[in-house]
């Protein structure tokens, strides 16, 4: 049986079954925002943006854009009932005195003991930009990863230290990828769930750093 | 009679000096005060500061200042975007030098320095590059990065409603950075869609006391940043 990998979509779907009721979400930009789609109906979850905003929702119909009304990314969206707009170090306190139950956040590399690569890549040629994403990753409770399991030329991201500069130290606590989810251990990286088809020894293969496979490990559904 | 109001974009940037350190609110597009950055670039004072969250976008506004050659040094958090042409050639020449501060802590440092604070430790930062040649502390077994107040000469604001006082309102998120610069600056200057009678703005609604500012323009119908005027 050939490895199925999960596509985009399928890992936005994956981690929106993760997010729980009631939790105070921040959603980096890309894969991330795309996970809100998928949170099942029934839960209440509030969604904040580093611009100051708590409780986004979706983007707004054709014409009825506000551009004062944006998140992250800078892209129009709309204001849930019951949300509330505050100054940006207010904003940040939220984030940065661990107020934010779970930050999901894109990755160039994650490595065994946590630590999270994904706001450069150390290139010099270009400027270099930041945001929250240091903010984002030291102060959220809670810090997700998500990202295909290696680069476009097939080499892994997870790694047993990142080589590319990092946004934070220790802070990842799960990655999901189009691969595998993983969960970031005191006693390493261990395998919680793989997609349809993946041997183990072929997602090590993949995977700069040693792996375990939990006992109870699952396939991935989505 | 405290009265805060100017008659003019002019009146209102009158005095800054070069070599001024100049806050910016806005993110993105969204709380530009994009009037007053004309009247600021064609007052023409030089080598300035600017503390701003990016670093323009297009060929207006924070990207046309920068372009006017009178900005040395940029004090943000995520300079490079889509459209950033201005600022990318300028910093690909060694024209402007570039400071790179975490958002969280470039607001803190700016609320620091509002609030009397003579700095502050974070996590934010810890163990990365931007923490190199800072102080850093372990506090309760987590290391921390001592980060100094960000003071500005002069802020520059763009608010919604404002009175004579100098209270201010914000329309939604393009409040962002703005009460906080306020705080931060010597002299706070405000551009308002519109000026109100006091007491008009009900005191609990009130988002930055008028004790934070010090001049107000009104600019009825504000240019959005990157939109057509």
């Amino acid at each position: 049986m050939t490895a199925k990998p999960l596509s985009r979509d399928d890992i936005a779907r994956r981690v929106g079954k993760d997010i729980p009721d009631g939790a105070y979400v921040n959603l980096g930009i890309g894969l991330p925002t795309l996970a809100a789609n998928y949170v099942p109906s029934d839960r209440e979850v509030i969604y904040h943006s580093e611009n100051g905003i708590l409780g986004l929702g979706p983007s707004p119909g054709k014409g009825e854009e506000d551009l004062d009304i944006i998140n992250a990314g800078k892209q129009t969206v709309t204001l849930l009932p019951g949300a509330s707009i505050f100054h940006h170090t207010d904003a940040f306190a939220m984030i940065r005195g661990g107020h934010i139950d779970l930050a999901l956040l894109g990755a160039m590399q994650v490595a065994a003991n946590g630590d999270l690569a994904n706001w450069s890549t150390g290139d010099e040629k270009f400027p270099p930009a930041v945001g929250g994403a240091m903010d984002l990753g030291a102060g959220a409770a809670s810090v997700w990863a998500l990202m295909e399991h290696t680069t476009k030329d097939g080499q892994p991201k997870i790694l047993e230290r990142c080589t590319y500069p990092l946004t934070a130290a220790g802070v990842v606590d799960r990655i999901y990828t189009n691969l595998a989810v993983i969960d970031v251990t005191p006693d390493g990286l261990m395998v919680r769930e793989m997609a349809a088809g993946l041997e183990f020894d072929e997602l090590q293969g993949k995977t700069g750093a040693k792996l375990q496979l939990a006992n109870d490990w699952r396939v991935i559904e989505v | 009679m405290i009265d805060k109001r100017v008659p003019s974009l002019s009146a209102a940037i009158e005095g800054i000096k070069d070599g001024a350190v100049i806050l910016i609110g806005g993110f993105g597009a969204s709380g530009i005060p994009v009037e007053l950055i004309d009247a600021l670039i064609d007052h023409n004072a030089r080598n300035l500061t600017v503390v701003t969250n990016n670093a323009g976008s297009g060929h207006t506004d924070i990207a046309k200042l920068l372009a006017s050659g009178n900005v040395s040094k940029i004090v943000c958090s995520y300079p490079r975007s889509a459209g950033s042409v201005v600022f990318e050639e300028l910093y690909a020449a060694g024209k402007i030098e570039l400071e790179l501060v975490p958002q969280g802590t470039l607001s803190e440092r700016m609320r620091a320095a509002g609030a009397g604070i003579g700095g502050f430790f974070t996590t934010t930062g810890a163990g990365t590059r931007l923490a190199e040649g800072k102080e850093t502390r372990v506090i309760d077994g987590k290391e921390y990065v001592f980060e100094k107040p960000l003071k500005g000469d002069v802020a520059l604001i763009k608010a919604d409603s404002a009175d004579r006082w100098g209270n201010l309102t914000f329309r939604f998120a393009a409040r962002n950075f703005a009460p906080t610069m306020a705080m931060a600056a010597d002299l706070t200057i405000v551009q308002a869609r519109q000026i109100v009678e006091l007491g008009e703005i009900p005191p609990e609604h009130v988002m930055t006391p008028g004790i934070f500012v010090d001049r107000v323009v009104e600019v009825p119908a504000p240019v959005h940043a990157g939109q057509p005027s």
